[in-house]
């Protein structure tokens, strides 16, 4: 497909021409920190700092969604299960986020098909930015992706001086461009070379690394080792590494009701809780906190791999930066390679 | 386009309930008959497999069918009283409306064992699954060979299914022993723990197929003992529970290994579950 030039002057248009049949999230600048909001104009965007400390799952599989409504009580029943589809847009994604939605894919629309995010990741537009300044903990390499990836995105804009150059990846990417083609220019193999050189100096400036090729076998005879308790020790808990992680997917099912209606509600949950386990009869598989930092572990780098053949980590970094206590998902599987000999 | 929401039940009522045990840890049956005739008619499961069982307002448990898909027109539910949602259940009353989604799950390979020796070895309301193929298996009783249960619970008043019990004694073609934890007054079988009634009933494993379920600790236990009286791997299956949320391997919570009890179990056999490294 055709790449082109969006120069930067006309990026207000684009986004005002999005806007008006899209719902079009972008990265946000708040209270110091950057999230993906819903945006009318481009004024709201700040496409300087990318790490979003929420990823854009939220925006797919939602933090919170109503799965059904309901009569309560002993007469009860469904009163609506309605699958709302809106369009949207994401604009300015990074690779690492958008390939999240790979991973998370064959989880929700795979034996099991979950409307509610198939119906959003098929109406939903992905406007990539390729990655010119990765953050301290970004390791994206370490899992066979790149800063200026484009496999997993509609569109992927590369910031170079005054303009973007924009190469149109799917169909889908194509009919929007299209759609709007007065604001695009035709791009020329300098914006090519140029998007390369930035994408080379970026891995350049990715200093870690995680040596995860093979761990699968390699927690296959790890499971009792000590690594897991003294790991756990440093851990609270808190359970932010899976609220920020853009491949976790554990979910709660609440009701909430008053006396004449209630809806049940999904919301995000977190294997670092014991309750998440904890059965009524009081037992729980997972009672101490090693049981819950090792489960994490093999989930993300043994469990998902055996059942959907990839690793459930995109090398965000954001479980390392964000982690209260400095556990560092890198030296942890890096301490594996080692001890695995 | 309508897009099929299988998070959202469909509507049951509740047809009858029985007492099956009294007490500290009471246990229902909920008979439920799904309201729409036709949804009625395409309702079809095989023994060991679960339904979510939907409160409106509470929220939803897992349960495996208690019934034999032998009986058409509606499926049971043996429920112990123990957190939010059971307790709720143990108030309602026949005529009053759930929500239900399944089957979901794996389920016993009552084909693959025709032919064999069966040797069901329960505990407590461990006895639910079990039930299933037992009257499955009756009600098909030319397809099996010998028919055995080995049944125990803490008291006498633990003990679920006791009429049936009765009724499957009086059958030549099926071998019933129960037993208690304690000793009681007017108690005249076995009394010590399942495990132990097993060991000294000896059953042999020729051709035989050994099905159980109950707590974790009867399990462990049931299994060391039939690998002691010369049972195979592949002659010992189980069926497991756990705390779970969407019944469909998505939500995560109930794993062993990279297995979803869920969606992968909740019937194993031993020969897997030895090689499994995980949380139980």
């Amino acid at each position: 497909m055709e790449n082109v030039i969006l120069q930067k002057e006309k990026l207000p248009e684009f986004i005002k021409n999005l806007a008006s049949n899209h719902i079009v999230y972008g990265p946000t600048k708040e209270d110091g920190y950057s999230i993906f909001r819903h945006i009318q104009e481009s004024g709201e965007l700040n496409l300087k700092y990318l790490l979003t400390r929420v990823s854009p799952k939220s925006l797919i599989f939602k933090q919170t969604e109503t799965l059904f409504k309901f009569t309560p009580g002993r007469k009860g029943s469904v009163t609506s299960s309605d699958i709302y589809e809106e369009k949207s847009v994401i604009f300015a994604i990074r690779p690492c986020d958008a390939r999240s939605f790979k991973i998370l894919d064959p989880v929700f629309d795979g034996d099991f098909e979950d409307p509610f995010y198939i119906s959003k990741r098929k109406n939903t537009i992905l406007i990539g930015l390729t990655c010119n300044k990765p953050e301290r903990n970004c390791f994206c390499t370490s899992l066979d992706d790149s800063p200026g990836s484009k496999e997993n995105v509609d569109i992927l804009f590369t910031e170079l001086d005054e303009r973007f150059y924009v190469e149109v990846v799917t169909e889908k990417g194509k009919n929007l461009i299209d759609s709007l083609s007065s604001l695009f220019d035709k791009s020329s193999s300098d914006e090519e070379d140029a998007k390369k050189n930035i994408v080379n100096s970026s891995i350049e400036t990715i200093s870690r690394q995680m040596k995860q090729k093979g761990i699968v076998s390699k927690l296959d005879n790890m499971f009792d080792h000590e690594l897991w308790v003294n790991t756990a020790r440093k851990c609270i808990g808190c359970g932010i590494c899976t609220y920020l992680c853009p491949t976790c997917h554990c979910f709660d099912m609440q009701d909430e009701s008053t006396l004449s209606e209630g809806a049940r509600i999904r919301v995000w949950d977190s294997c670092m809780y014991p309750e998440y386990t904890h059965h009524a009869s009081g037992h729980n598989p997972r009672p101490t906190r090693m049981n819950r930092v090792r489960n994490r572990v093999y989930h993300k780098f043994s469990y998902f791999p055996k059942n959907e053949g990839v690793t459930a980590c995109t090398g965000c970094g954001r479980c390392i930066v964000f982690c209260p206590v400095n556990i560092d998902i890198i030296d942890l599987i890096d301490k594996v390679e080692v001890l695995a000999e | 386009m309508t897009v099929v929401n299988p998070y959202s039940p469909l509507s049951a009522t509740i047809s009858e309930i029985r007492e099956e045990a009294v007490g500290e840890r009471p246990i229902k049956t909920f008979k439920l008959v799904l309201d729409d005739e036709e949804e009625k008619k395409n309702f079809s499961f095989v023994p060991g497999q679960c339904v979510m069982v939907s409160l409106f307002g509470s929220g939803e448990c897992f349960f495996a069918i208690s019934s034999s898909p032998t009986q058409k027109d509606y499926i049971e539910v043996s429920v112990l009283r123990l957190g939010k949602v059971t307790t709720e259940l143990h108030q309602f009353e026949p005529g009053d409306s759930v929500g239900l989604r399944g089957p979901y799950g794996n389920h016993f390979d009552v084909k693959g064992w025709e032919g064999k020796n069966l040797l069901f070895i329960g505990g407590g309301i461990g006895q639910a699954p079990l039930r299933s193929i037992i009257n499955f298996t009756i009600d098909n009783r030319e397809k099996y060979n010998n028919l055995s249960i080995i049944y125990g619970a803490r008291t006498t008043s633990d003990l679920c299914y006791k009429e049936e019990f009765e009724g499957l004694r009086k059958r030549d073609d099926v071998t019933v022993h129960l037993s208690i934890d304690v000793e009681e007054e007017g108690w005249d079988e076995f009394v010590g723990f399942v495990p132990d009634n097993l060991k000294r009933l000896n059953p042999s494993p020729e051709n035989t197929i050994a099905i159980t379920c109950g707590p974790p600790i009867m399990i462990k236990y049931v299994i060391q003992n039939l690998l002691e009286l010369g049972f195979k791997d592949e002659q010992i299956y189980t069926t497991l529970e756990m705390r779970m949320k969407c019944g469909v391997g998505v939500c995560g919570r109930c794993n062993i290994g990279n297995l979803y009890v869920c969606k992968d179990g909740p019937v194993f056999s031993y020969e897997q579950l030895k090689n499994l490294e995980g949380d139980m």
